[in-house]
């Protein structure tokens, strides 16, 4: 995992959007700290998942990667080029290769341009003119998301959420990427078709070898689908693994919880019953974040220490190595202590 | 076509067949499509009023665009008056001589108070000019509104910003005082004030000042349009790929934008129709002699005490193009917009 040379390196991303107010001379008057300083590689290949609650950041990151947002400030690198603040014309080489799969397969696809046209679009903007026409290719196309190639004339509002899910697959696999955005891709989609779809993504990860950074809020979606797993708080990674250690060991008290929170779906009578760490109060607002440790206002553990200073990401004690975690008091594997439970007692009373 | 990977997609396509085969069975041919548009033309067929509306506009149109010919088939013109060559058809006081405004075999929907002019041939060529410039009118209109519109709601900020004021303060004009009060500011441009103003003159200056005036309303709605637009992910998903903005706002946006460029173009003619007739009917747009639905209709209210059949087919005629093509208006938009309440 510690290649020299990432596919993309992104380092201290931060995305802050304006609000503006006043009368009459609209001023800025705060930010909205969407994404506040991010660090993380995806290396060739390889499938990052980013995961989080609801307004952590995880979508402002994939447009950001792809350049659908401005960068408030940070850097995003893709094979060692700075496209953080590149034009649209110095972009022209990259876009080719970084692709986006939208979470709205009903929003995403044009009613008015038939998939044919939908699939061969990025094509033309390019000018790739595929060995045997684009007709050919975009048929192709159709076949490998698992399309009848038929389908070329149809129109979006002819097919079902998932088969559109799958044109919006094959429009991102039009250019041939090196690397795919996917923001929520199944979310929108019923269960039995999620399976499908992750199925799909899955086959065109190994078999394309194309590198992901898949967007979920997903536990099992995204531990289904990605090697690597970065965990968001409010704008920041609280912790970066591997898939089996951020699963089986997870260090930071918020991931711990998140895990802890994934419903069982076998009920077991004999089984001792699973720790639950049921968190207390709301996700601060972005806009006034905590200071220091951003958890630090639903955490258990958190000390003086934590409102003062923010915790680095870094390899807490007794980690592997590319196990990152930002917290100042690391978690262990034992069993929780009583306080923990305690707290939670005294909100529900 | 190339033959699918078995190994691949055998398990996908045995998953999907369950979700693939509702649709196969709905269009037994496979390659057919059924776009949008021809899903609207069909609903629109069903519309029994629209169809008939349709043949009414139509039909006012081809009379529009073919009164030379059929004047000339029936061998009159608007401008001569046959009273001075026959004083026969005109009685002592210049009313016509025969019934019913001296309809006969010779003049089909009479003879003109007065004058003597042939009244079809007249509202033929009255009908030309209306449409004309109406038609002239929602084009220019439609087209600035378009541009406008879709440039502010795209580009936002300072620009959208701009253009939202220009059009609050075109819409807070009360429009019809403006086109007298200009309509002679329009003409002082161009004649020196003892001149004639020429037909085409007047013609063009009407168009002039009923876009002028008519294209903020267009241009705010396909704002609207555009601000929800651009924000979808299909635009997104075309800027990822590298899509110039004039590309983005060509294919992607403007073909999403038909429908209401479609339903306010049907719906703004007949009103242009009848505010250039008032214009006419007022003397500020098109004059006597020039035939024109609004200069009938001011002649006729001349004599209407005394001959109301000169009055009744412009009359007639204009309330029943402007019906017809209200009620067509309103099915093209249930036809392209079937989610639409009335």
């Amino acid at each position: 995992m510690s290649n020299t040379n990432p596919l993309l390196d992104v380092s201290g991303l931060t995305k802050h959007f304006p609000i503006k107010g006043g009368f009459p001379i609209r001023r800025t008057v705060g930010a909205v700290q969407a994404v506040d300083g991010l660090d993380f590689q995806v290396n060739e290949g390889e499938s990052l998942g980013l995961v989080g609650e609801s307004g952590c950041g995880k979508s402002t990151t994939g447009r950001l990667i792809t350049r659908l947002l401005e960068p408030t400030a940070g850097t995003v690198r893709y094979r060692g080029q700075d496209i953080t603040h590149a034009s649209r014309r110095e972009l022209a080489p990259v876009r080719s290769e970084i692709q986006m799969i939208f979470q709205d397969p009903y929003a995403s696809l044009n009613p008015r341009q038939t998939v044919g046209k939908i699939i061969s679009g990025p094509m033309e903007i390019n000018d790739i003119n595929p060995a045997g026409g684009r007709e050919k290719r975009v048929r192709e196309l159709l076949e490998i998301v698992g399309l009848n190639p038929e389908h070329y004339n149809r129109f979006p509002h002819e097919f079902s959420g998932g088969q559109r899910q799958r044109i919006g697959v094959a429009r991102a696999l039009a250019l041939e990427p090196k690397l795919i955005v996917a923001d929520e891709p199944v979310s929108a989609l019923d269960v039995s078709i999620q399976a499908q779809v992750v199925n799909l993504l899955q086959k065109v990860q190994q078999e394309l070898g194309i590198a992901f950074v898949f967007i979920a809020h997903d536990l099992a979606i995204v531990r289904h689908f990605s090697q690597r797993v970065a965990v968001m708080y409010l704008g920041r990674i609280v912790e970066i693994a591997d898939r089996e250690d951020l699963y089986g060991n997870p260090r930071h008290p918020y991931t711990r919880a998140l895990l802890s929170a994934v419903p069982e779906a076998t009920v077991d009578e004999d089984a001792p019953a699973r720790e639950r760490i049921r968190l207390v109060g709301d996700v601060p607002s972005p806009i006034n974040p905590p200071t220091g440790c951003r958890f630090r206002t639903r955490c258990w553990k958190a000390t003086e220490k934590c409102a003062t200073e923010a915790p680095p990401l870094v390899q807490a004690e007794g980690n592997k190595p590319g196990h990152l975690t930002a917290c100042h008091y690391p978690e262990t594997a034992d069993p929780i202590p009583a306080p923990r439970l305690a707290k939670n007692t005294e909100a529900a009373a | 076509m190339t033959p699918p990977t078995p190994s691949a997609a055998a398990p996908l396509e045995v998953t999907d067949e369950s979700v693939e085969k509702p649709i196969a069975s709905g269009s037994p041919k496979g390659g057919e499509s059924r776009s949008p548009g021809r899903l609207a033309w069909k609903r629109f067929k069903r519309d029994r009023t629209g169809v008939i509306s349709a043949y009414v506009v139509i039909f006012f149109f081809v009379v529009a665009i073919a009164a030379p010919l059929i004047a000339k088939l029936y061998g009159k013109d608007p401008y001569t008056t046959y009273a001075s060559q026959d004083p026969s058809l005109l009685d002592a006081f210049s009313y016509p001589a025969g019934p019913n405004g001296g309809m006969s075999s010779q003049f089909w929907f009479g003879v003109e108070p007065q004058l003597g002019r042939d009244v079809f041939t007249f509202l033929l060529y009255g009908i030309r000019t209306s449409l004309g410039i109406a038609v002239a009118a929602t084009i220019l209109t439609v087209v600035a509104g378009v541009v406008v519109g879709v440039t502010a709601g795209y580009l936002g900020g300072k620009t959208d910003y701009l253009v939202g004021r220009v059009i609050d303060i075109l819409l807070s004009f009360p429009s019809t005082l403006f086109f007298i009060a200009f309509m002679p500011v329009v003409y002082g441009i161009f004649v020196a004030p003892d001149d004639n103003i020429p037909t085409w003159l007047r013609a063009t200056a009407l168009i002039v000042v009923l876009s002028t005036f008519g294209w903020a309303s267009i241009a705010r709605l396909l704002r609207g349009q555009v601000l929800g637009l651009r924000e979808r992910e299909f635009v997104e998903a075309a800027k990822v790929t590298g899509a110039p903005p004039m590309r983005i706002v060509f294919k992607e946006l403007l073909p999403n934008l038909w429908t209401p460029i479609i339903i306010q173009s049907t719906l703004l003619l007949p009103a242009l129709v009848t505010t250039e007739a008032g214009l006419s009917f007022l003397s500020v747009g098109i004059i006597d002699p020039t035939p024109d639905w609004g200069v009938m209709i001011a002649r006729g209210a001349q004599f209407y005490s005394q001959d109301i059949t000169f009055m009744l087919f412009p009359g007639i005629s204009m309330v029943l193009f402007v019906v017809a093509f209200n009620l067509l208006g309103d099915s093209v938009r249930d036809a392209l917009d079937p989610k639409s309440k009335r």
